[in-house]
């Protein structure tokens, strides 16, 4: 299978026959902005880790096509389960700096309402989500409703067993899930080639699933794709797969040296495959950005940078007391004891 | 003798165990060229090459299910897993086949298989990259479960269990992997304390403070601050949870009459419980004072702006010095 590609890296477009798109500027406009909000959001980020701010970030770096293209791809009342890198696609649901960046501070576990967004909290477990994003369509698929359920995970992801038993309970049940691989080559510094053998799509398609290939760098072709797949799931077909195949240019996460395990030249390969960089040349070709839509577009970014530099500091700091009250539903009487017994420390030392 | 830190003195014992034993493999998630998410693997894939050095696939069931499956036919896997949080998707092989191989089939076939474990928090990581689950394998029986707290230990304790017949959860503290110390790496194995015993790590007379892991520097730092008070109080790293050298640790407590446990998993069901049980029965005419435990608090672990003060901390240990001697 070759990736489905409408997007060349030299910014010209290729129509595809089974996935047609109407490339409006609108369009093409839209997905470029949130693709360098999404960016900035990430720099910021990246700075703030930096400093001492937060703790931890895993840079979404590279793979904004992927994430724009699909989250666009679905509608706002599908339910999504990330992964823990969605941060593009969070920005897409309207999830604020302030929420994504909290967790990241230290300072909270999961920073929004996942029903209010229809996207759920960021799993850290790999591949938990996959089943829950399956059990999730089941009940969609239960109650009848109109619905898909999208849900994101790595390469490296795809070994773990719930996996596996994802796939094949989705296809088994029929359900409506739409899996969608971000395959960014690294999991952590372990490639593909040790991960598996079959190509993932290829291992989708075993267990039954609608499997597809897409250039995860052109989100045009994401986005396309998607949208297609995701009326096929809608329409009851069951469940389906898109790996997308991208690249995360910075290293896991900022804990982490890249430069052990891969070399500049892959990186530089990469860069000049960058998801912004194609939409710029296709822009620019057809005459879709003005200067006026441009500086506008800086000025968003700029803004949204000061944004999150600000809101990072003033994030709320949790209080230990609180947690006391969100282990159960009804806190049990040792708990309360146990609380108690904090308080009277903690107010044993303020003098 | 060299001094080395924690992660290293581990690292040195795993490239005893390769070169000493042909059979020993040590295989885990990104072990190989990254040399683990700690380092503490970092060399030995260069150095002994991708076959003893397996980066596996990103799969903890498979790690430990596998290394089972070597096991069985002659090798000695030493596993990796990444962090203490993701040991679950693992944790039946662990439970249900690991631990009880040996008992299904009559003693006939040993399992030496090694599953080194980062565990605990103390630096500030994200939800589940901290957590204490030695009680969930404490609990199962034909799991040796361990816990070093300084170099020398590290280095020797993790060799002992990689040469050993029985399956070992191998804790390894990860506050401390940057602490420093001697590591007599050519000492004969009889000058070394084995790894089933318990270690008195600061003599005393007044009271005994049990724990191991991170908590033996935070009980040190407790002990010296209750000298002030006129208190001489010993400290003991348990290093073996399970089985637990009883001798030891009924032998300060019948000297000191009084105990305190000292540990970071959360208190509920926790090995202060077991530890708890353990000197009541076998110290009970010369406790002045019930055994008292400190632990995290019966929380899920809270995210890092909280763990100082959700993990013990002297503070802690020494409000439980002075109840257990206002008993
Ligand atoms: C069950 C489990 N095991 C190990 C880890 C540690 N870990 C975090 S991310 C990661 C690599 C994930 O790679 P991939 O699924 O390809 O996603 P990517 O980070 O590349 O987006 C590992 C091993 C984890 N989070 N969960």
């Amino acid at each position: 299978m070759k990736p489905v590609q409408l997007l060349d890296p030299a910014g010209d477009l290729h129509p595809h026959p089974d996935w047609p798109l109407d490339i409006t500027p609108e369009l093409t406009r839209d997905l470029y902005r949130k693709m360098r909000l999404a960016r900035r959001l990430d720099e910021e980020a990246l700075a703030l880790q930096r400093q001492g701010e937060l703790g931890l970030w895993l840079q979404v770096l590279g793979q904004e096509a992927s994430q724009v293209g699909s989250i666009t791809g679905v509608r706002a009342s599908d339910h999504v389960f990330p992964s823990y890198r969605e941060h593009a696609a969070a920005m897409c649901r309207g999830i604020t700096p302030a929420e994504l960046l909290i967790q990241w501070r230290g300072n909270a576990h999961s920073g929004w309402d996942p029903e209010r967004y229809r996207f759920h909290i960021y799993t850290l477990v790999l591949a938990a989500q996959l089943l829950h994003a399956t059990g999730y369509a089941m009940g969609v698929q239960r109650d009848g409703a109109d619905e898909l359920v999208l849900t994101y995970f790595g390469d490296g992801s795809s070994s773990e067993g719930d996996a596996n038993e994802a796939f094949n309970w989705a296809a088994a049940a029929g359900a409506p899930v739409l899996f969608f691989c971000q395959n960014n080559g690294w999991a952590i510094s372990t490639p593909p080639q040790i991960q598996m053998r079959a190509p993932l799509h290829q291992r989708a398609a075993g267990f039954g699933l609608d499997a597809h290939l897409v250039d995860g760098n052109d989100v045009l072709a994401v986005h396309a794709v998607t949208r297609g797949v995701a009326d096929q799931v809608r329409s009851g077909s069951g469940p389906a797969f898109i790996e997308a195949i991208t690249y995360r240019m910075a290293g896991h996460s900022t804990s982490d040296d890249p430069g052990r395990y891969r070399t500049d030249s892959e990186v530089d390969g990469w860069r000049t495959r960058d998801p912004l960089a194609r939409m710029e040349l296709l822009l620019e070709k057809q005459g879709w950005s003005d200067a006026a839509y441009l500086s506008e577009l800086d000025l968003e970014c700029k803004e949204l940078g000061t944004e999150v530099r600000r809101i990072c500091k003033e994030l709320p700091l949790p209080e230990l007391d609180e947690r006391f009250d969100q282990v159960l539903a009804e806190r049990p009487e040792l708990l309360t004891e146990q609380r108690a017994g904090y308080r009277d420390l903690v107010a044993s030392f303020v003098d | 003798m060299p001094v080395l830190t924690l992660s290293k003195a581990l690292n040195t014992g795993m490239r005893r165990a390769l070169e000493d034993d042909p059979k020993v493999v040590v295989m885990g998630e990104d072990v190989g060229g990254l040399g683990g998410v700690f380092r503490v693997t970092d060399g030995l894939q260069k150095d002994f090459g991708s076959q003893r050095v397996i980066d596996t696939p990103l799969a903890e069931s498979g790690i430990v299910g596998t290394a089972i499956g070597l096991a069985l036919r002659g090798y000695r896997p030493v596993c990796e897993i990444q962090f203490d949080g993701f040991v679950y998707p693992a944790f039946n092989q662990i439970v249900s086949q690991l631990a009880k191989m040996r008992a299904r089939t009559a003693g006939r076939l040993s399992l030496p298989v090694v599953i080194r474990i980062p565990v605990g928090g103390g630096i500030g990581a994200v939800e589940h990259h901290s957590e204490s689950n030695e009680a969930y394998f404490a609990h199962t029986a034909g799991l040796r479960v361990v816990c070093c707290s300084d170099p020398q230990d590290a280095h020797w304790m993790l060799r002992e269990a990689i040469s050993g017949s029985d399956p070992v959860i191998f804790y390894e503290p990860k506050r401390r992997y940057w602490t420093k110390g001697e590591v007599a790496e050519d000492a004969t194995d009889s000058s070394v304390l084995a790894m089933t015993k318990a270690r008195v790590v600061r003599p005393g007379t007044d009271l005994t403070l049990l724990t191991y892991g991170g908590m033996v520097q935070v009980c040190l730092q407790a002990a010296e601050a209750a000298v002030e008070d006129g208190r001489d109080i010993e400290v003991i790293d348990l290093r073996s949870l399970s089985p637990l050298d009883a001798e030891t640790i009924t032998a300060s407590v019948n000297r000191t009459g009084r105990a305190v446990v000292v540990h970071e998993a959360p208190t509920f069901a926790g090995l202060g419980a077991e530890i708890g049980s353990l000197v009541t029965e076998r110290c009970f005419y010369r406790l002045q004072a019930p055994v008292l435990r400190v632990g995290a608090f019966d929380l899920p672990y809270p995210p890092a702006k909280l763990e100082e003060q959700f993990l013990p901390d002297i503070d802690r240990v020494l409000d439980a010095v002075d109840r257990s001697f206002a008993w």
